[in-house]
């Protein structure tokens, strides 16, 4: 069977989880919701259906489960967001839509994706600037900058970044990775790179300490920082260095910790959410509720829409006029940061790891897709945009389930909220690039492209 | 650069395996410890929205159901009591209400109330996807005898006093009345003001279940427990003589009976007949300490009742130093205890139980509300099951008490009362507890059954203070209107 068929075969298991998971809300919640919302998740999967004919057209190597799979998530995301709110599935479904334009956009526009390695000083730099940038605008929500406004349009710079470093720091490995490793000094048994060409990643460092510091995003800073050290092992092969990187992050996160009380309060939080009962520091509720929605699930969960969620009668709040979901549901934030939490709630324990297997299976055809690349910025490449989107992933749900310190990050296709959608599906298109390039039989190679590195 | 790779993807599965790990310690492992934190109202929102069962009493009279409340697929279950005069059932039945927490029969039937069932029940309830719902409960208290109890004791007592019924069924132990004077309506309790209100008036609290949790005083309705210990233990019998002279010196310090009267050598049947305390006393004594505790055992004294109600609205009955209940082995004058003084506090349920366990040959049975209950598909899950406590003392010893306490009504202490069955158709002894020698106050007390023959229901009826009266005169009326109510409906 080729790959694109298997593809197709793939988006089976698709369409039934959107089959059922819509039928399933709808028939819980049918007092609440029109019929018409139903059409939300045939839209999905007509959706899914056009972008699969333009990988048949254009990446027919391409890598036949990395799309699959990223619809099968975006299709629990549609599902529980359906069960969250009707109206918020609508929007869902646009945007992604909006994912699927970008997606699109990106394997007709960058089909030569190693154009970007000339581009990467500009891509750093505009990476770094989107970042600061809700710093810049002055745009504080709980303290951190996470957002930006642009008229009716917010966003996330943080999901862009991601990919845009990711970017960088392959290129710049893989032209520097042999000075890294070869060139290096042995100093008490410990190697130290030469300083010229340790100095960009030092910079990383700098910035992802300076983010902690200015934009307070603990979720990103761990996300990139994560993702560097990871390119950086692939790229050298020296554990030491990711221990030493690894060492000096926390001894920067543990310092800047200690003098920032956003973060002090998460950490603490962490440790012990129960702690200081009454007096517990703002935000402890929020893991309670975390804890106690997964505590209601079990191992099956209480079934889709059958869980609490919406605070009932008298205990609805009189003053949320936003309206549910963001305000008077039990569990904050259901739709977004704890959406997980929501997951094992009604899915149970089963429902969360099957979840969590679907992440696994993604970052398998990822870095499958790195090992197969033939040549060092691919791989780098591949393994690194896999590396942060898995990283991403444990950040989210490790912060909902209580493994690491909560932090604002989005879980990739699940959430709702269009710059995760359209962020990760330009990773995704990104990969299926790699991975087409990678795949492509020798008989339909260019000349001279087995020798890695661009086509001259 | 491809062993690297795959060390990273081993990474991330050690990762996402941990995040794994975690999920299932909150949804399984430690599920059950996060459901029962006080931070969590989960519990507390998701017991509001099954709506609890109806209460009613055995004669039809509904006494508490759940109304919704605000509107959606789930709504939340507000109690109501819709009884006209809630006051009256308000002890014992009590309140179930989020602020203010659950007590009396809504907190002792809770479960049945609010329909929580084993976990196979509920997991087939869940595949069926039936909400779950409470079950209904018909109690054995009857309301028209109720109502007659609470309305005579008003008529009694004045403002700021106390008092109580209880009847029960001997032969199956149904409480069919248990009156608490002052009341309350469970309605108000709702509102947490009046709530504390309620709770801070003090000895007069009307929140307070006086027939369970009052300790007083029994006076001479004690002599019922002393002449069923005596007989039952052949230490004398009906037509033993004692001295009864007047006073006479037990423990040390001298006895008198009631107005000083001395009655010379008399037999158990006239000593009872007019309630001579030297006579009882000094059976007392002779029974002795260890023997006359463990007959007060077998009539339920010295533990709580085994009444199906809640543990902290229950107090057991027995010898107090300081709150707390004296053993065989402490220095307790015994003939003092016999005759219902020292320091032996009684509960009127405690006392009811003694005349019902008379009435019913000598077993105590188990006291209980529950006459029914039903799911709500109408089928009955629960019925009412008589079921035995202790043998107090044998049949026989139990028919001479009766013959003797009949005597009490028919030509003693009680003889102004009489109940409908007919004349020498009621057994009785009536109490009378000072309290307060100078000022004239006393504790009346009258505890009886009837009719004699086939004894259809037992009482207990006790006022916890009226100046220079008698348990005859005040107490004995009260309970042989409530008797009538109950032989005649």
């Amino acid at each position: 069977m080729s790959a694109r068929n298997r593809e197709l075969l793939a988006l089976l298991p698709v369409a039934l989880l959107v089959i059922g998971g819509f039928s399933a809300v709808f028939i819980v919640e049918s007092e609440q919701i029109g019929d018409l919302s139903l059409i939300y998740g045939g839209y999905f999967f007509a959706l899914c259906l056009i972008a699969h004919v333009l990988i048949r057209i254009r990446l027919p190597d391409a890598d036949p489960y990395l799309f699959p799979l990223a619809a099968l998530l975006a299709a629990v995301g549609m599902v529980v967001v359906y069960r969250i709110d009707d109206g918020l599935a609508g929007r869902q479904a646009s945007l992604f839509l909006l994912g699927l334009v970008f997606f699109a956009a990106t394997i007709i526009w960058l089909r030569d994706y190693r154009a970007l390695e000339r581009y990467r000083y500009l891509i750093a730099v505009g990476s770094i600037v989107l970042l600061f940038s809700p710093f810049l605008l002055r745009n504080q929500v709980n303290e951190a900058y996470l957002q930006v406004n642009l008229g009716p349009l917010s966003f996330q710079p943080s999901e862009f970044a991601k990919i845009g470093v990711i970017v960088f720091l392959a290129s710049y490995l893989a032209e520097n990775r042999e000075m890294l490793s070869v060139a290096a000094r042995k100093f008490l048994g410990i190697t130290i790179p030469p300083l010229k060409h340790f100095g960009p990643l030092i910079a990383v460092w700098g910035a992802a300490m300076l983010m902690l510091f200015v934009v307070r995003d603990l979720g990103s800073s761990v996300m990139f920082f994560g993702g560097f050290l990871a390119v950086l092992y692939v790229a050298t092969s020296r554990l030491s260095y990711v221990i030493a990187g690894l060492g000096l992050f926390l001894a920067g996160a543990g310092f800047l910790a200690r003098r920032t009380p956003h973060v002090q309060d998460r950490v603490d939080i962490w440790l012990d959410p129960f702690a200081g009962g009454k007096n517990a520091p703002e935000g402890a509720g929020q893991i309670q509720q975390s804890l106690f929605a997964q505590a209601d699930g079990g191992l099956f969960g209480t079934g889709l829409g059958e869980s609490l969620l919406r605070l009932p009668g008298p205990f609805f709040p009189p003053d949320c006029t936003e309206g549910f979901p963001f305000c008077g549901s039990i569990l904050p934030e259901p739709h977004t940061d704890f959406i997980y939490a929501v997951v094992v709630s009604e899915l149970g324990l089963f429902g969360g790891a099957g979840l969590v297997l679907i992440y696994a299976l993604l970052a398998a055809r990822g870095f499958k897709t790195a090992l197969i690349a033939r040549d060092a910025f691919s791989k780098l490449l591949a393994a690194g945009l896999t590396a942060v989107f898995a990283l991403q992933t444990f950040v989210i749900i490790g912060g909902v389930t209580k493994v690491i310190p909560l932090t604002g990050v989005t879980l990739p296709f699940v959430s709702y909220g269009g710059t995760s959608v359209v962020a990760n599906m330009i990773l995704i298109a990104l990969l299926m690039l790699i991975s087409n390039d990678a795949r492509r039989p020798r008989s339909r190679r260019l000349p001279g492209e087995d020798l890695g590195g661009a086509p001259a | 650069m491809n062993a690297p790779v795959v060390r990273l993807y081993a990474l991330v599965l050690l990762l996402f395996g941990l995040l794994v790990y975690f999920t299932s310690k909150w949804a399984v492992f430690d599920a059950e410890s996060l459901e029962q934190r006080p931070e969590n109202r989960r519990p507390l929102i998701a017991e509001q929205q099954i709506p609890r069962g109806d209460i009613t009493t055995a004669d039809g009279v509904l006494l508490a159901e759940s109304l919704p409340q605000g509107q959606g697929r789930r709504p939340v279950f507000v109690r109501r009591y819709p009884a006209p005069d809630p006051a009256t059932f308000g002890n014992p039945v009590g309140y179930s209400f989020v602020d203010v927490g659950r007590t009396g029969i809504e907190l002792s039937e809770n479960r049945l109330l609010s329909g929580e069932q084993n976990e196979f029940a509920s997991i087939l309830d869940q595949l069926r996807d039936v909400p779950p719902e409470g079950a209904d409960i018909t109690l054995t208290i009857d309301a028209e005898a109720q109502r007659t109890a609470v309305q005579a004791l008003q008529s009694a007592v004045g403002p700021g006093v106390g008092g109580s019924v209880v009847a029960l069924e001997p032969d199956t132990g149904a409480v069919k009345v248990m009156a608490s004077v002052p009341g309350f309506d469970p309605n108000v309790v709702r509102n947490e003001q009046t709530f504390s209100q309620l709770s801070e008036q003090g000895t007069t609290s009307p929140l307070f279940n006086r027939p369970t949790q009052g300790t007083y005083e029994p006076g001479s309705t004690m002599k019922v427990v002393t002449v069923a210990a005596a007989l039952d233990s052949a230490e004398v019998d009906p037509d033993t003589t004692i001295n009864a002279d007047s006073p006479k010196e037990i423990s040390g310090f001298p006895l008198e009976n009631s107005g000083g009267q001395s009655f010379g050598e008399i037999d158990a049947t006239s000593a009872l007949t007019n309630s001579v305390n030297t006579y009882w006393a000094q059976v007392g004594e002779r029974l002795g300490t260890g023997t006359y505790l463990s007959y007060m055992d077998r009539f339920g004294f010295n533990t709580d009742p085994p009444l199906d109600y809640p543990d902290d609205q229950m107090a057991p009955s027995g010898v107090y130093e300081a709150g707390r209940l004296l053993g065989s082995g402490a220095a307790i004058d015994i003939g003092r205890v016999a005759i219902g003084q020292e320091r032996l506090l009684a509960t009127p349920l405690q006392m009811a139980e003694v005349a019902a366990t008379i009435a019913n040959g000598g077993t105590l049975m188990k006291p209980t509300f529950l006459l029914e209950a039903k799911d709500p598909d109408g089928r009955t899950i629960r019925e009412l099951d008589a079921d035995p406590e202790s043998r107090a003392i044998s049949e026989e010893t139990a028919a001479q008490v009766a013959e003797m306490m009949t005597n009490v009504a028919n030509e003693g202490t009680a003889s102004g009362l009489s109940v409908s069955t007919g004349a020498g158709t009621l057994a009785g002894k009536t109490g009378t507890a000072e309290i307060d020698v100078e000022q004239r106050l006393n504790r009346a007390w009258f505890i009886g059954f009837a009719p004699v023959d086939e004894p259809q229901i037992a009482v207990a009826a006790m006022i916890e203070r009226c100046t220079a009266c008698f348990g005859g005169e005040v107490a004995g009326p009260i309970a042989t209107e409530v008797m009538n109510t109950l032989l005649e409906g």
